[in-house]
């Protein structure tokens, strides 16, 4: 269970920060723990209804089963899908190095 | 004449475009000509592609010469939020991380409008990903409220819901995830419809909560919804949660609703929850009105209780942040829109890590922090959890309480149109301003927002929302439309005939310079 006190410390956010992938700075990081406390201390609100008899929903309208035939579809050129990209080589998406020095 | 065109609705103006009283290149430029005027102040568009849009509008006339059907609406020009893909036009959801991105496909929305030969004019202004409800969020600036322009147009999509109750297009496409077609509606005197969830398709919509999301028609009147309603809605194999069955005409409906003027046998339940001491005296009083007149067309008049909408907002501000923590995982500066390079390089995670730190603004990194929180090992039975079993409750309080009512009604927001930074610094009073609309989202029940007056203590429009329960939309467009009626008959004409004049180019004014824009086509804002 959460703490009573949802207090959410800088060090928190910096950690969902890097899980997340984003690069906030010093202010940023002070400013959500400040916010993120105040708004996680009003979402709990959820628990008191949410008693283990009730079942959870995902999605508004369930639906099952939704196939299609294992055929190829419309699909987009290779020029199409990097028309977008911001770099790319010989038909592919350039990215740089996937590995650090240290890994 | 050009300029009384953009004051007609959709249905009048396709009727004279059908009866070739007019064509649709006139009834374009009048449009652009409008938004020429007034748009530099309003900033209700990211985008504007005049050019495409007068080719198309000839081409759709010489088509309609030449003795094709071209449908019931063509050549009546549109307004797309700019959270929808347009393979011809910039689709940057108001964000930074995709400026100038044009997508390789159409959404089926937008495909659907060009088969039935609507004219697209551009792509119109909204909170950045729909996350906001007053598009202050925009990173490219605010639209202003054409009511008063130093108020918000609501959110997320303020700009298509500005963009219609301004003239700037009969009508416009929305999405709505907790309230961002209903929002504007209510605050600008406009119509908007979030239908039932799978009514109309997502594909190509850019995801913001995708159990939430669903596209749908901005307007000024029910029967322009309708009409756009049945051009956009139905199955689409490309989105796995679209609804697989036939819709009854929404047209139809709205004109047998506005004919019949009587709503004898109809149970309206209003929700004792979505109203009382929180909302504005001036919303409470022309609600009041509204269920008066409701009445007196016959309608019985039933109090309802919903106990668990009271725990949506807190249940939505939990499982929109964790599903849209996952949906902007796509922003990796990868495979499209913006990269930028750390100082000095990085691998690709540290490139990642800071394309997404400048592209994205502030309420977009505060939901995914909050999404990837509420998700993480440890917390997540306890919120995320919790919150997909107040979605349950919540459906139970509709199928009760629709189990003595054929329709809901509330205000469609808790007050009118508040000032530009009222808000800014305090989410959760932003947060609150959905208290409403959030609860259709959650259940997947269709909702419309219509005007139903002006607050006496600050002239600004007031709205009702109408729910049903899922895959009975037509009872929005049916009932809606002949409250529609019975107020226009009231009021000697509909609620935007008052709409104060708006600045125009060329006479003076403080605005900001709206945003750079989007334009790398070469397209004006």
């Amino acid at each position: 269970m959460p703490d009573e006190t949802s207090a959410i410390t800088t060090d928190q956010v910096q950690h969902l920060a890097n899980l997340a992938r984003i690069a906030l700075t010093p202010d940023e990081i002070a400013h959500l723990a400040v916010e993120l406390g105040s708004i996680v201390d009003s979402v709990r609100k959820v628990t008191e209804v949410a008693t283990p008899d009730v079942p959870a929903t995902s999605h508004p309208i369930p639906l099952q089963n939704v196939f299609r035939q294992d055929v190829v579809g419309e699909v987009l050129t290779p020029e199409q899908a990097l028309a977008g990209a911001p770099d790319s080589f010989d038909g592919r998406f350039r990215v740089s190095a996937i590995l650090g020095e240290e890994q | 004449m050009t300029d009384d065109l953009t004051r007609l609705p959709a249905a009048e103006l396709a009727a004279l475009l059908t009866a070739r009283e007019v064509s649709s290149v006139e009834a374009t430029r009048a449009s652009l000509n409008r938004i020429a005027a007034v748009d530099g102040d309003l900033h209700a568009f990211l985008h504007t592609a005049p050019e495409a849009a007068l080719r198309t509008a000839s081409e759709i006339d010489r088509r309609r010469a030449d003795g094709y059907d071209v449908g019931p609406l063509g050549g009546v020009p549109i307004a797309i939020k700019d959270v929808l893909c347009t393979k011809d036009m910039p689709s940057t959801a108001a964000s930074k991380i995709l400026e100038g991105w044009i997508p390789p496909y159409d959404a089926t929305v937008v495909a659907r409008l060009r088969s039935a030969n609507l004219v697209p004019l551009g792509k119109t202004n909204m909170d950045e990903f729909a996350m906001g409800s007053s598009t202050e969020h925009s990173a490219y600036g605010p639209t202003r409220n054409p009511w008063d322009r130093d108020r918000i147009p609501g959110g997320s999509g303020g700009g298509s819901a500005a963009a219609v109750a301004a003239f700037e297009a009969p009508f416009a496409l929305g999405s709505d995830t907790g309230g961002s077609i209903r929002q504007p509606a209510a605050v600008t005197g406009t119509v908007g419809v979030k239908p039932t969830y799978g009514g109309v398709s997502r594909y190509g919509a850019i995801a913001l909560a995708s159990s939430l999301d669903q596209v749908g028609p901005v307007s000024r009147t029910v029967l322009d919804a309708a009409l756009l309603h049945d051009v956009i809605g139905g199955h689409d194999p490309r989105d796995s949660t679209s609804l697989d069955e036939l819709w009854p005409s929404f047209a139809d409906a709205a004109r047998a609703g506005r004919a019949a003027g009587d709503l004898t046998g109809v149970r309206v339940g209003v929700v004792r929850e979505l109203g009382g001491d929180g909302f504005q005296a001036g919303v409470r009083q022309r609600f009041d009105e509204a269920l008066a007149v409701l009445a007196a067309a016959g309608a019985e008049i039933v109090e309802v209780s919903a106990p668990h909408f009271e725990y949506a907002v807190a249940a939505y501000y939990l499982i929109l942040p964790a599903e849209a923590s996952s949906n902007l995982a796509k922003y990796d500066g990868v495979r499209f829109g913006l990269r930028v390079e750390p100082e000095g390089g990085g691998t690709v995670e540290q490139v990642m890590a800071a394309t997404r730190g400048a592209g994205f603004g502030p309420e977009v990194k505060r939901r995914i922090i909050l999404g990837t929180y509420a998700l993480s090992a440890g917390y997540y039975d306890a919120y995320y959890g919790s919150a997909q079993k107040v979605r349950t409750l919540i459906q139970r309080d509709f199928d009760a309480a629709f189990a003595s009512s054929d329709v809901l009604v509330s205000p469609s927001a808790p007050t009118t149109a508040f000032t530009f930074g009222e808000k800014m610094d305090d989410p959760l009073a932003m947060y609150l301003n959905d208290i409403t609309t959030i609860p259709a989202n959650l259940a997947g029940v269709p909702g419309m927002g219509l005007p139903i007056g002006l607050a006496p203590e600050d002239g600004l429009p007031v709205g009702i929302q109408i729910m049903a329960p899922a895959r009975e939309d037509v009872r929005l467009y049916r009932i809606g439309a002949t409250l529609e009626a019975l107020l226009e008959e009231k009021w000697g004409g509909p609620l935007l005939d008052r709409l104060p004049e708006l600045e125009t180019a060329g006479s003076a004014h403080l605005a900001p310079p709206p945003g750079p824009g989007t334009e790398p086509d070469g397209g004006t804002r």
